[in-house]
């Protein structure tokens, strides 16, 4: 198949990257590929909201500074400084496409507090801001002829010749077949690696697919040791309690009622940012001062002082999943939480334009790492990054597009990508489960990646994730048919987590400092003269391979981070 | 232990087949279908993702009744879990069934907001007080997740018929006091496939996961385009 632009992945930065593109030209063809339907995507689980400056008192340095401070100084200043100012627009295209903001009496877009910002700018839908999100650009993208959707298309490789990208291979899931789709241009939004973790906010869908195929084709990964753990993951299952509950005014309290964040962000309390509040929690639990539960210590975000009307009108949903997940009705009782891996800082390394080291190969959303979150994403900062880098991705990659050679995959890379799917991974055998590699790589993750690391854990971590990339190459795939063989697509998927696995691992073990997210216990301060830098791992067989490169600071010197 | 009794296709022949699951309280149907893939039989098919109720993945038959499998307690279904795919939808394989046509039912009847006013460029903020907000948001929870034609009785006879979802999308947009493209959506809705077809059997807003109430919206969108229809009859 022939198109002028193909886009991978159809969450909220792949959709709005084809309408930007169709935008830029109807003649453009673009297809959108996912592994799921466009509206199964990870985007609809975004709750909170997403950061605008659209207010008086509010400003572009404001937002900019918050996100700043908040990545810890790593996020390049000039992205932010962009980033920011393209966020307003972005709400107003949603609003004027029909998503249904919450509103003021007034009429106008409401705004709600959240985690790290100084000012009211999380512009929400509700508890369900991705989901109306989503839906928004999906219904929107419907009124466009030259956007073809492919749903259900597992992607397996990226094709780049002569330097330049040529197009993606992906399984038709119905069919079971192998298809190549050619393409001028190839935008690459295909979500963060959550799933590398077992307690886990994430979809089960998002195990980092493109990330480990730009990966593998030498393009380098950065800052993928900056993995954000979110303060209130729910009990047992880890399903994302949103952040708007704290911006609403919830409580987060340890065994004895207290408030504790007094006596680590006694100005921003619970409302400070993600990496703050998850160490605060994790500290009370490590410290004996959780609320014991069945499935362990747990820490209570109480949010009955909010008032069943509000709760109604303002967290929904969050009542409603509580309800259904952990048998408990937040007007009546606190709702037991406990930090969960929640989002991928790093991510395939592109420039502000979403360009990447390959001609023609673009990426942006959670998959890419630009860098506007740094060592640590602020609340709402997220879904915002996918609509102003999804617009930016599809406008660079159709002006490409226009004046670019179609592409063309060879005969040589076809058969090669089909022996490589049926005849190596299929058809082998082997005594190893892929499902079994997958628990072992959970648990590891889990417990030595998580919010504290030090060097022994790491070290075993890098130890076990190498021995079960070991294990994987005899796994044998029991199911041998080729119509919606998920048995397939799972044993693919966890191969792609392996690769991912071991570049966060190592970059954490080399990281030796705390930054953001990362913090090691043996080396627990910030350290700008050695590590005020971003980290690039580029794939070798035997590994990843490491480089650095400096962070670019417009106007803030990096200072002490204080809440 | 809990005996799940799932049916299966691959293609050719349909069947029945049983695994027992060490179930515990909190343990939901999709977490059991993982279960039984990851331990028992990993031919096992079938949609998940968000596996909180809000992607719309993973409806399915469960003990005579849709439901997302996701946000279904085992412990509550008894000894026996008897697992189907969705009625009125042609299988594929397992409990995966075909949604293209579904989705483009959804597509048929212009979900999206019209104004002639559209500007991609240069944006401006439309009001919208909350009670107008009110006046459609329930029917924007929908997720397509199809549960809602599974059981209706006009979808079973008659596989053009545009369905609950799609029609729940049409009212919504027809609802919204941005939207200026009632006109269209009213005669996309009057057509043979359209809302006349409806039973009002009231089983769609029955089963509704999210509480959407697609037969309301089928009432009230009817209301609207037998007005629509009187008025241009009576050249209002």
């Amino acid at each position: 198949m022939e198109h002028d632009i193909v886009i991978v992945g159809a969450g909220i930065a792949g959709m709005r990257a084809a309408i930007a593109a169709a935008e830029k030209s109807r003649k453009l063809s673009i297809a959108l590929i996912a592994k799921t339907y466009p509206i199964r995507c990870h985007s609809v689980c975004a709750e909170g909201g997403t950061a605008a400056v659209l207010r008086e008192g509010d400003s572009f340095d404001l937002h900019a500074w918050d996100t700043i401070k908040g990545s810890d100084f790593l996020a390049d200043q000039d992205a932010v400084e962009f980033f920011v100012r393209e966020c307003p627009v972005e709400i107003l295209r949603l609003e004027n496409w029909g998503c249904p903001w919450s509103r003021n009496e007034d009429g106008t877009v409401a705004q709600r507090p959240f985690g790290g910002h100084s000012f009211n700018r999380a512009t929400y839908a509700k508890d369900r801001t991705g989901f109306h999100e989503a839906h928004t650009l999906y219904e929107r993208m419907l009124m466009y002829d030259n956007i073809e959707i492919f749903p259900e298309y597992f992607i397996t490789n990226l094709a780049i010749e002569d330097g330049a990208v040529q197009g993606v291979s992906a399984i038709q899931l119905k069919t079971g077949e192998m298809e190549f789709f050619e393409a001028k241009a190839v935008i690459f939004a295909t979500g963060g690696a959550g799933r590398l973790y077992g307690f886990t906010t994430y979809s089960h869908q998002v195990t980092g697919d493109g990330l480990a195929i730009a990966y593998r084709n030498g393009i380098p990964l950065k800052d993928m040791e900056f993995f954000q753990f979110h303060p209130t993951g729910l009990i047992p299952s880890g399903i994302l309690m949103t952040e708007g509950c704290r911006g609403e005014g919830g409580y987060l309290l340890n065994k004895n009622g207290e408030r504790f964040m007094k006596r680590y962000a006694p100005e921003k309390m619970e409302i400070a940012p993600r990496d703050v509040v998850s160490r605060a929690m994790w500290t009370e639990i490590m410290e004996g001062r959780g609320i014991e539960g069945e499935y362990g210590p747990y820490i209570a975000l109480d949010l009955r002082h909010l008032g069943e009307e509000k709760i109604e009108e303002r967290l929904p949903l969050i009542r409603d999943a509580a309800i259904k997940f952990a048998g408990v009705d937040p007007v009546e009782e606190p709702i037991p939480v406990k930090p969960v891996a929640h989002y991928t800082m790093g991510g395939i390394d592109t420039n502000v334009r979403c360009e990447t080291a390959v001609k023609g190969f673009f990426a942006a959303g959670e998959c890419a790492c630009v860098s506007i979150h740094g060592a640590n994403r602020l609340g709402a900062n997220s879904t915002a990054e996918c609509l102003v880098f999804g617009r930016v991705a599809g406008e660079v990659a159709a002006e490409y597009a226009l004046n670019a050679k179609q592409g063309k995959i060879s005969a040589e890379f076809r058969q090669k990508e089909e022996k490589r799917i049926f005849d190596d991974l299929l058809g082998k055998s082997g005594d190893e489960s892929p499902y079994q590699i997958k628990k072992e790589l959970n648990e590891t993750m889990d417990s030595n990646m998580w919010i504290f690391r030090e060097e022994r854990g790491l070290k075993e971590a890098v130890k076990k994730i190498q021995e079960l990339k070991e294990r994987y190459k005899n796994v044998e795939i029991n199911d041998k048919s080729r119509g919606f063989n998920t048995d397939l697509t799972s044993a693919i998927e966890i191969g792609y987590m392996l690769d991912l696995a071991e570049v966060v691992a190592i970059g954490a073990l080399k990281r030796q400092e705390s930054r953001g997210a990362h913090y090691r216990l043996d080396y627990p301060k910030r350290d700008d003269e050695n590590w005020l830098k971003h980290t690039l791992a580029y794939y070798t067989p035997e590994g990843p391979k490491f480089d650095y490169k400096p962070v670019t600071i417009t106007k803030w010197e990096p200072v002490e981070r204080k809440y | 232990m809990v005996r799940f009794k799932i049916r299966r296709y691959d293609g050719e022949k349909s069947y029945w087949q049983s695994f027992e699951v060490p179930a515990k309280k909190g343990m939901t149907v999709l977490e059991a279908l993982y279960y039984i893939k990851e331990n028992y039989e990993s031919s096992l098919a079938f949609r998940a993702s968000c596996r909180m109720g809000i992607c719309g993945s993973c409806a399915m038959k469960i003990n005579d009744r849709p439901r997302l499998a996701c946000e279904t307690q085992v412990l509550t279904l008894g000894d026996t879990v008897k697992v189907e795919p969705l009625d009125n939808f042609k299988v594929i394989k397992d409990l995966i069934t075909e949604f293209d046509g579904f989705f483009e039912k959804h597509k048929a009847v212009k979900p999206y907001l019209i104004r002639k006013d559209d500007n991609y460029a240069e944006p401006k903020e439309l009001l919208q007080t909350p009670e107008e907000l009110n006046e459609y948001y329930i029917f924007t929870l929908c997720i397509k997740c199809g549960a809602c034609y599974s059981v209706c009785p006009a979808a079973a006879t008659l596989d053009e018929y545009l369905g609950p979802a799609a029609m729940t999308a049409a009212y919504r947009f027809c609802a919204d006091s941005r939207d200026e493209g009632q006109k269209e959506r009213y005669e996309i809705a009057s057509s043979p496939n359209g809302v006349w077809r409806c039973h009002l059997a009231m089983e769609c807003s029955e089963v509704c996961p999210k509480n959407v109430e697609p037969a309301k919206a089928v009432q009230l969108l009817r209301r609207k385009t037998a007005f629509s229809i009187l008025k241009s009859l009576l050249g209002w």
